[in-house]
């Protein structure tokens, strides 16, 4: 069972993270991590598998997290239900989207998901009775320890990886492909393709749902700029999945890691590295150039955007061989030779 | 009442008429050629008859029950398969990942779809390249492909939409043997066809069109022999 | 009545601006299939150019001669760069080269941030601000220039695109690739001048705004998507469809804003384009058969 065995390590580390790391600085992040993998693999398997590129999952995470927030300050209901109810609120809102969208071909599905996605941004921002407009929505957090929140993270990482994986090894799976490669041959063979887009769109929904919830109760704050945000949430979906690797199980998880290790590795101006060096030699052109570093870490996420698609297509999981190849240099052995 | 039956199909698009008036009946167990230049309507036709798009008038019905206007995976359930003349691997998936994807529209696990594959792999003769990407298949293996994906939807009627364009003469043969084998095990084949070796052979009645409207219907050989198809086909290489 | 036809003039002004930005993009999506998601941003390049040149002295009209030419180059250089090379990546996703824009767009707007901050610049003439009045309507003089001059760019590009060799074998282009290669057009060359076009039409677009609007870095966003609005409002790769497409969003725009108020301005917009993706035959139905 070598296929399980990178996964089930993975796991036994995250299980014992906490108990070895203390520092609520790197819980956060690892926190954050979690959620990019439910994130970044429920949109996987909309685009990855099914080949519906979708530009505006930040309206499902967004959905979710003001489900949560919403039923708080309105019913006085503990956003814990929000965890519930965000994910199926998300599939709710996923429905319409669907048939908007799913007529659409190919690229024009993902600019009407990107309109979708604003959309809803703008309609969050506007219903000021329903979700308090620009204000935005705030909460106490029933915790006040990272460690609570962190293993609920896990858990929701681990069961949304799971149940994907299990969905795409049977028929599910097989007809998500199938609609991705060729949808007119799908359908000669059987396929609803409306309903299975569907199904796929829904447990995508679903899972960035569950996530916008669990963000609601982690954070304590959200407002329609943050939680709807095309270029943090929808397009960072996007590149945790490419970076990782489209279409496989764990190249979300992969490129979830790498996306938050890269986005704190620039907001943090290298770890601290310029701060560092500044002090120590006392100069300070090194600590602008740090200040600049820290600020430029959209700047330097729109170069990776850029790099990742002229050389890495297909993710560190997808060009495995090619990374061996060229950084690495590991050659396979020449046939004959 | 016939096994199959497709009754003043006609479709337009636009301002041009692909299919006028087109009738005939096919027989249980029968192979049925569909015959005509190129243009002439043929696939047309059989994209009506599959669910790709609907006929603008006219009725197609299949063991009693009408199924034109009907979407394509309701009508392969009903147990029409079909092949497509520009062939349509599921490239990035394996030969029979293919197949399976085919067979779970007959069988629910992925156990029973797994066996299910493998023996119309076998049946088809491909299992020599069953782990291979579809995307990586030669034209013969595609063609094939096409069949075999057809088959693991267990069709009682079958479409083959010239399956054998593109194949060299021992590919033929092999390809017209296939033909032969899927008859015998029961499916009703209706196979469109340029290649007159081909259709002329295994053929037992044909029907043949001609911008669209019907020119010739009979055995091949009375076909083969009628002055409409003869001139239609400008230099046919079979008199 | 009045409020009405102020409402219908200042739309339909206001519409040729659009119109302009609506036309480098729906040359661009015609012509290559090309989904430019940093068109807001070029754009917004351009006004930052109209900007330096200002404090310079330089009236915001003169910069079309400079700002034009350097969008151009700038979308030669995208073209040729990081667009064209994904033709030949092969990928499960096809929707890389959408992506790929996000980025452009994305290392545009924080390089302008980054020389420019993110304040609000302003650029000032004396004869830009004012109005002149047609009865009781009251007419800007910077929107009504921008509608002369958008409706002239427009009109060039139509003859351009229907009388010159260069616009012809751009057509040939958009309508089939191989097809076009094999009657020796170069192709390669004539997607990377047409990303050129539609940048220096978008930086006139940019050049005419200026005046009547504030510039900053993020302001590329919500440009695309008007742009996009209009590019399939009017249909890919239409020029007067452009027109057409602009003076709806314009007029819409317009009146949302007058009869619901200033912030449903961009619902209006988002609206309309999903009105549009549901119900349009011409736009929607060209969709779906990509």
């Amino acid at each position: 069972m070598k296929k399980n065995l990178y996964p089930l390590v993975l796991l036994a580390v995250l299980a014992l993270l906490p108990l070895a790391v203390k520092s609520n600085y790197f819980l956060h992040l690892m926190i954050l991590f979690l959620l990019w993998v439910v994130i970044g693999s429920s949109w996987n398997v909309l685009a990855g598998f099914t080949g519906q590129v979708s530009f505006g999952h930040a309206a499902f995470f967004g959905v979710g997290a003001y489900t949560a927030g919403i039923l708080f300050q309105h019913l006085q209901v503990s956003p814990w239900w929000g965890m519930a109810l965000g994910g199926v609120v998300a599939m709710l809102i996923g429905l319409p989207f669907g048939a908007i969208c799913f007529p659409l071909r190919g690229a024009y599905f993902a600019l009407a998901s990107l309109a979708l996605g604003e959309g809803i941004r703008h309609v969050a921002t506007i219903a000021e009775g329903f979700t308090g407009g620009m204000m935005g929505i705030m909460i106490m957090p029933t915790f006040i320890s990272k460690v609570p929140y962190y293993y609920i993270a896990l858990a929701l990482a681990i069961l949304s990886v799971l149940s994907i994986r299990l969905i795409i090894g049977a028929k599910p799976g097989y007809y998500f492909v199938s609609i991705r490669e060729d949808q007119d041959a799908a359908a000669s063979l059987g396929i609803n393709t409306t309903l299975y887009k569907n199904v796929s769109l829904s447990i995508s929904a679903f899972w960035t749902g569950m996530a916008g919830a669990l963000y609601m109760n982690y954070m304590g704050f959200i407002d329609p700029h943050v939680v709807f945000s095309l270029h943090d949430y929808s397009v960072m979906a996007i590149l945790v999945a490419i970076v990782g690797g489209v279409g496989t199980i764990y190249g979300p998880t992969v490129g979830a890691f790498i996306m938050v290790a890269f986005q704190e590795f620039f907001r943090t101006g290298f770890f601290g590295l310029f701060e560092y060096l500044g002090h120590k030699t006392g100069s300070s052109v090194i600590s602008t150039v740090g200040e600049a570093v820290q600020h430029a870490h959209v700047l330097g996420f729109g170069i990776l955007v850029i790099v990742v698609i002229l050389y890495l297509p297909n993710g560190v999981v997808g060009d495995w061989e090619k990374i061996k190849r060229n950084v690495f240099r590991i050659t396979p052995a020449k046939e004959g030779v | 009442m016939a096994y199959f039956r497709v009754e003043n199909l006609v479709k337009k698009f636009g301002g041009l008429t692909a299919v006028n008036e087109v009738t005939f009946d096919v027989e249980k167990g029968e192979i049925f050629g569909l015959i005509g230049p190129n243009g002439s309507g043929k696939t047309t036709t059989f994209n009506m008859i599959s669910g790709v798009y609907p006929p603008t008038s006219g009725t197609v019905v299949y063991r009693d029950r009408e199924i034109q206007g009907m979407k394509s995976h309701k009508i392969c359930h009903l147990g029409v398969g079909r092949t497509f003349q520009v062939v349509k691997p599921l490239g990035r998936m394996t030969v029979l990942d293919n197949v399976i994807a085919a067979s779970f529209s007959r069988v629910n696990s992925m156990r029973e779809a797994r066996s299910h594959a493998l023996k119309t792999v076998e049946f088809c003769g491909l299992s020599a390249v069953q782990g291979v990407l579809a995307k990586s298949l030669p034209i013969a293996g595609r063609k094939r492909l096409e069949i075999a994906r057809a088959m693991a939807t267990r069709p009682d009627l079958l479409l083959l939409d010239e399956t054998a364009a593109g194949l060299n003469p021992s590919e033929l043969v092999e390809a017209i043997e296939l033909i032969k084998k899927i008859r015998e095990n029961g499916t009703t084949i209706i196979i469109i066809e340029h290649i007159m070796h081909v259709i002329m052979t295994i053929s037992d009645r044909i029907h043949a069109i001609n911008f669209g409207t019907t020119i010739a219907e009979g055995t091949p050989k009375e076909v083969a022999a009628n002055q409409a198809v003869i001139e239609a086909y400008l230099g046919t290489d079979y008199a | 009545m009045d409020v009405f036809l102020q409402t219908l003039v200042a739309g339909i002004l206001k519409g040729g601006l659009y119109a302009l930005i609506g036309i480098g993009m729906t040359l661009i999506m015609g012509v290559m299939g090309i989904i430019n998601l940093a068109h807001g941003q070029l754009m917004m390049l351009a006004m930052y150019v109209t900007f330096v040149l200002n404090t310079m002295g330089v009236d915001p009209y003169l910069s079309l001669f400079v700002a034009m030419p350097l969008l151009f180059l700038l979308g030669v250089v995208i073209q040729k760069f990081l667009l064209n090379p994904l033709i030949k990546v092969e990928t499960i996703l096809p929707e890389n080269q959408v992506l790929m824009t996000v980025g452009i767009g994305m290392v545009l707007t924080e390089l302008a941030r980054f020389a420019f901050s993110s304040d609000y610049k302003y650029i000032t003439t004396d004869y830009a601000n004012q109005t002149f009045y047609l009865g009781n309507i009251s007419f800007s003089v910077a929107l009504t220039i921008a509608f002369v001059v958008a409706l002239t760019f427009t009109a060039a590009m139509f003859w351009f695109l229907l009388k010159t060799d260069l616009g012809r074998s751009i057509r040939a282009t958009a309508q089939d690739k191989d097809a076009a290669t094999l009657m020796g057009v170069n192709t390669g060359r004539i997607t990377v001048v047409t990303f050129g076009l539609g940048s220096a039409l978008v930086a006139a677009a940019g050049c005419l705004l200026a005046p009547v609007y504030y510039i900053f870095p993020d302001l590329g966003g919500p440009f695309t998507a008007k742009a996009f609005i209009i590019t399939i409002l009017g249909g890919l790769g239409s020029t007067v469809g452009a027109i057409f497409g602009g003076v709806t969003l314009g007029l819409a725009e317009s009146m949302g804003a007058t009869y619901f108020g200033m912030e449903y301005e961009d619902i209006v917009g988002l609206t309309i384009f999903i009105l549009v993706l549901l119900f349009l035959p011409g736009g929607f139905k060209r969709l779906t058969k990509v």
